[in-house]
């Protein structure tokens, strides 16, 4: 082969390549993008954690958890609210956990698929997790004014709102966890001579219990964040005390923020940049919990 | 399996031990209790004028008798009356009187209350620090801002007086529910709840803050602590009622020079929760017995003297 | 206990034994399945509830306010003496922040999934995609303040000098939209990862590159799981409330631009929490009748988005 034929060969093939090869400029051009799509979206995050901490850090003391709301927010302090906070969370997880899991054994494990009673429970809890959460403290506001209740202002109302806005959410999850134990599992409890309802709670639920562990945990930090269902609910209020009962006033971290960004003195907004932090560190470590249940117990078929 | 159901489990055990252990928890640290060990629920709602003086109570009372609970909501002068007259709350806060309509609702509902002046208030109104133009308005200008009539018509400030310059204003304010609402209107606009609508209400004067500080032409109005706790992002206009620029503060709201705008602001008590409850008792005697003090920890205007000589009669019906 | 030697499947219900087979059921079985059942029906009841609770105030409402001057007036005083209902405001509030938050989320979150599911090597997939998940974990009341502070005060107000207020939908807006670019891009990752990878490689063995399999046959192959995403981050973007109470403004005007303050749909109901009302006022019928039409649009953009994947789903 001639030089000249070898190096029209070798011109044709860096023009083709450079054209619709991987090093080709538009190839490079939409990774540059994607790259960029995406570290847009991280430095967004640090910027919000940074801007958040320079503001918050100085107040993230002792007094962020003893001290009450005052109108000097030197003294002022969200206790009323972090208690308030795990009152709520914790009967919200009394009232919707068992109740979800209930529903999701019934859809998975023992219901007929094809049955309409069936089918529109299913096409309706996917409905409902889409619903935005304001309206869940809609409906116990309505709920409320139905029973003739008149202080909005309880732990168990709230518990109630949030246990109804996550519940779509433990049911999804639950099922995704059941569907993932397989039917072997099933099969030799069943071959054994076990009843369908020992097989799935002596065996197919203990299974998939790290899924569903995961799955609850992911819920109550979603419920730990909201605060508008709450606001509906008498939720902003000043106390000058600690939550201590289902009947007790209470208010809670997200909603103790809110109130402290509204007010114009820059020392409630260092406190609420403050209580931003401690109320994000707690949910992450939620999902860190819950990631770590996922990696280390996830029984792998 | 059975480690994975333990774990569930000692986690079930660890957070219900956290809960009980933070929820029953003891006293607050830092309180002795040197009441007299009284316990009980106090429950305040109405005007977010007259909140922050309450809360300043409720939070210096926490010292004296740690077991009495206080809750202060902020519906708004009329909102707070229509739960008080359904009987849900102890305290009204208010910051204009009662109206008929309201009074016969509590009369119908057999609730009886006592009215009292906790403090004074002058109603300031407020522009963005960069205006330098509007620093006294009349009576008349503000009317002219303010009116029904002006309603997406007047919408500039060369619009109000020929000397102001062309700059666009925008309006923030009370809401419909706030005493501070119906006092502005009836003093400005010589009808109670006569307004223009194109402005942003809000019960929360804190958002009248951030709006106002964020804008230059912007104009708001609320209580004299609103302003003077925010001086650093918000500037006061002086008030001309007849007799010259006045600007609001303490010697002009309590020698009444300050007018239109210097109004009383009041808490009412329901006789049968003062009557029935020890911490409401407690809790009110308190509140108006220290009210000078209370209102200048909270940057309001105290009572005069003979305000409080007032205050300490109508306490002493109650009792 | 022996295990069993088969491949295990993932998932597969119980097969039910013939009735012949069954044995006599103990009566505390059929207690339970019951209480299981009640559970699962209580999911309608809520729903039910929902309905029940948003149209009895709305029927009210409606009986002294015409539907027509709710759904197309364009001044909206609830609370004053002169009251006035049309509700186009809220809308057009609504809309923008939505708007604006669909342009911010769907390139990055689109990006971001493309980048997850055909570039990253799964060391990188592993730590990235934990992390963009903190993004949807941060808790709505932190975006408001940081909407408000940081970027409409210190970004748009003093870096850009824009000609704007203390409120504006363009703050609300771009913060919403990258709160919401997780979903998008978690449900787009996925739907792009079950494409099978003999499409990408005979799409390969056919001379295209990377970016042209992706955007050629990955993307399309993958599309109806891409729309369900967008949907359902409009739907989130609709009913989203903190972030714009605090960012967009209280008040209820018509909105025209990206710079302006409004009030939405949501903001609306938050703030008309703040205030009192009291069951069976007008007050409360208008916070229920805002709410039956914020369900209905999160409704309907929730069955448009099960038509659409269920018309482009393809079936490997």
């Amino acid at each position: 082969m001639s030089p000249r034929r070898m190096g029209t060969i070798v011109g044709d093939t860096i023009r083709r390549r450079a054209k619709g090869g991987e090093t080709s400029a538009r190839s490079v051009g939409f990774l540059v993008v994607l790259w960029f799509c995406l570290l847009f979206a991280l430095m967004f995050l640090v910027v919000l954690i940074v801007t958040t901490w320079i503001e918050g850090a100085d107040r993230l003391d002792a007094r962020l958890f003893t001290e009450y709301p005052a109108s000097d927010p030197e003294r002022a302090g969200a206790r009323p609210a972090i208690l308030g906070s795990l009152w709520v969370i914790g009967t919200t997880a009394i009232m919707a956990i068992p109740l979800g899991i209930a529903a999701a054994i019934h859809l998975e494990e023992f219901a007929d698929s094809n049955h309409w009673l069936n089918r529109i429970v299913e096409i309706n809890v996917q409905n409902l997790a889409a619903i935005p959460s304001i309206i869940y403290g809609m409906l116990t506001l309505a709920a409320l004014g139905l029973f003739a209740v008149v202080n909005k202002n309880m732990v168990w109302v709230g518990a109630l709102a949030l246990s109804m806005l996550i519940l779509p959410v433990i049911i999804i999850a639950t099922r995704e966890a059941l569907r993932a134990v397989p039917a072997e599992i099933r099969q030799g409890s069943l071959a054994l001579g076990a009843t369908p309802l020992q097989t799935t709670f002596r065996n197919t639920l203990p299974a998939a219990i790290p899924g569903i562990a995961t799955g609850a945990i992911l819920a109550l930090s979603r419920a730990l964040g909201e605060a508008a269902p709450l606001l509906l609910l008498g939720g902003l209020v000043f106390l000058s005390f600690d939550p201590n009962g289902l009947l007790s006033g209470y208010t809670t971290l997200p909603i103790q923020i809110f109130n402290w960004t509204g007010r114009p003195q820059d020392g409630f907004h260092a406190l609420a940049a403050a209580a931003s932090i401690l109320l994000v560190a707690i949910l992450l470590a939620m999902n860190a919990v819950a990631i770590v249940i996922r990696n280390k117990f996830q029984l792998r078929w | 399996m059975n480690s994975k159901i333990t774990f569930v489990g000692a986690a079930a055990l660890a957070a219900s031990a956290t809960l009980l252990l933070t929820g029953c928890g003891g006293q607050p640290t830092g309180t002795e209790t040197s009441g007299a060990g009284i316990s009980g629920s106090v429950t305040a709602d109405g005007s977010s004028t007259v909140a922050p003086l309450t809360e300043a109570a409720a939070d210096i009372y926490r010292d004296v008798e740690a077991g009495v609970q206080v809750t202060v909501a902020t519906s708004g002068t009329g909102g707070g009356f229509k739960v008080f007259c359904a009987g849900e709350t102890d305290i009204s806060n208010a910051s204009r009187p009662i109206k008929d309509e309201e009074a016969a609702i509590c009369a119908d509902a057999g609730i009886e209350y006592t009215e009292i002046v906790i403090a004074n208030d002058g109603l300031s109104v407020v522009v963005n620090p960069e205006n330098d133009w509007a620093q006294c308005l009349t009576v008349e200008q503000l009317n002219t801002i303010w009116a029904p009539e002006s309603e997406g018509v007047v919408t500039n400030w060369n619009q109000v007086d020929p000397s102001f310059p062309d700059v666009a204003l925008t309006l923030y304010g009370a809401g419909t529910d706030s005493g501070t609402f119906d006092y502005f209107t009836a003093a400005i606009n010589g009808e109670e709840g006569a307004s223009r609508t194109d402005y942003s209400p809000s019960e929360d004067d804190n958002v009248t803050i951030q709006g106002v500080a964020g804008e230059p032409g912007a104009l708001g109005y609320f209580g004299l602590s609103y302003l003077e706790e925010n001086l650093d992002v918000i500037k006061g206009v002086e008030i001309d009622g007849g007799a010259g620029c006045v600007a609001p503060s303490v010697e002009t709201v309590q020698d009444g020079t300050y007018t239109p705008l210097a109004r009383p602001l009041f808490i009412y008590v329901s006789n049968a929760s003062y009557a029935e409850k020890p911490a409401v008792k407690a809790f009110v005697d308190y509140y108006v017995e220290n009210a000078v003090p209370v209102a200048e920890a909270a940057l309001f205007v105290p009572l005069t003297a003979d305000q409080v000589t007032v205050a300490q009669e109508e306490l002493a019906t109650l009792g | 206990m022996t295990t069993i030697t088969a491949a295990p499947q993932a998932g597969g219900r119980a097969p039910r034994p013939r009735s012949g087979l069954r044995g006599r059921p103990r009566p505390l079985d059929l207690v339970i399945r019951l209480a299981l059942r009640l559970a699962s029906v209580l999911t309608i009841a809520i729903t039910v509830g929902i309905v029940v609770a948003l149209v009895v105030p709305s029927i009210e409402f409606f009986a002294e306010v015409p539907v027509w001057e709710f759904l197309f007036g364009t001044r909206w005083a609830p609370r004053f003496a002169d009251a006035s209902f049309g509700v186009i405001p809220l809308v057009t509030a609504t809309a923008w922040t939505t708007a604006i938050a669909l342009v911010v989320a769907v390139p990055l979150g689109l990006g971001a999934a493309i980048f997850l599911s055909e570039y990253a090597h799964s060391r990188a997939r592993r730590v990235l995609k934990p992390v963009l998940e903190v993004l949807a974990g941060i808790p709505t009341v932190v975006y408001g303040y940081f909407a408000v502070q940081f970027i409409q005060g210190t970004v748009i107000r003093d870096w850009l000098a824009w000609p704007t207020g203390s409120f504006s939908v363009l703050a609300a807006g771009f913060v919403m939209g990258v709160m919401i670019v997780p979903t998008i891009a978690s449900i787009s990752e996925d739907a792009m990862s079950s494409v099978p990878n003999s499409l990408r490689q005979g799409s390969a063995a056919l001379g295209a590159n990377r970016m042209q399999t992706t955007l050629r046959v990955v993307f399309p192959a993958a599309l109806s799981g891409i729309i369900a995403a967008v949907v359902l981050g409009i739907s989130r973007a609709v009913g989203e409330t903190m972030i714009v109470a605090l960012a967009a403004g209280q008040q209820a005007r018509i909105v025209t631009g990206p710079l302006e303050a409004g009030q939405t749909m949501t903001g609306f109901i938050a703030s008309a929490a703040l205030g009192d009302s009291r069951v069976g006022s007008l007050e409360y019928n208008t916070l229920f009748a805002v709410g039956l039409l914020l369900f209905l649009i999160t409704l309907l953009i929730n069955v448009i988005s099960i038509a659409i994947v269920r018309r482009f789903r393809e079936v490997y």
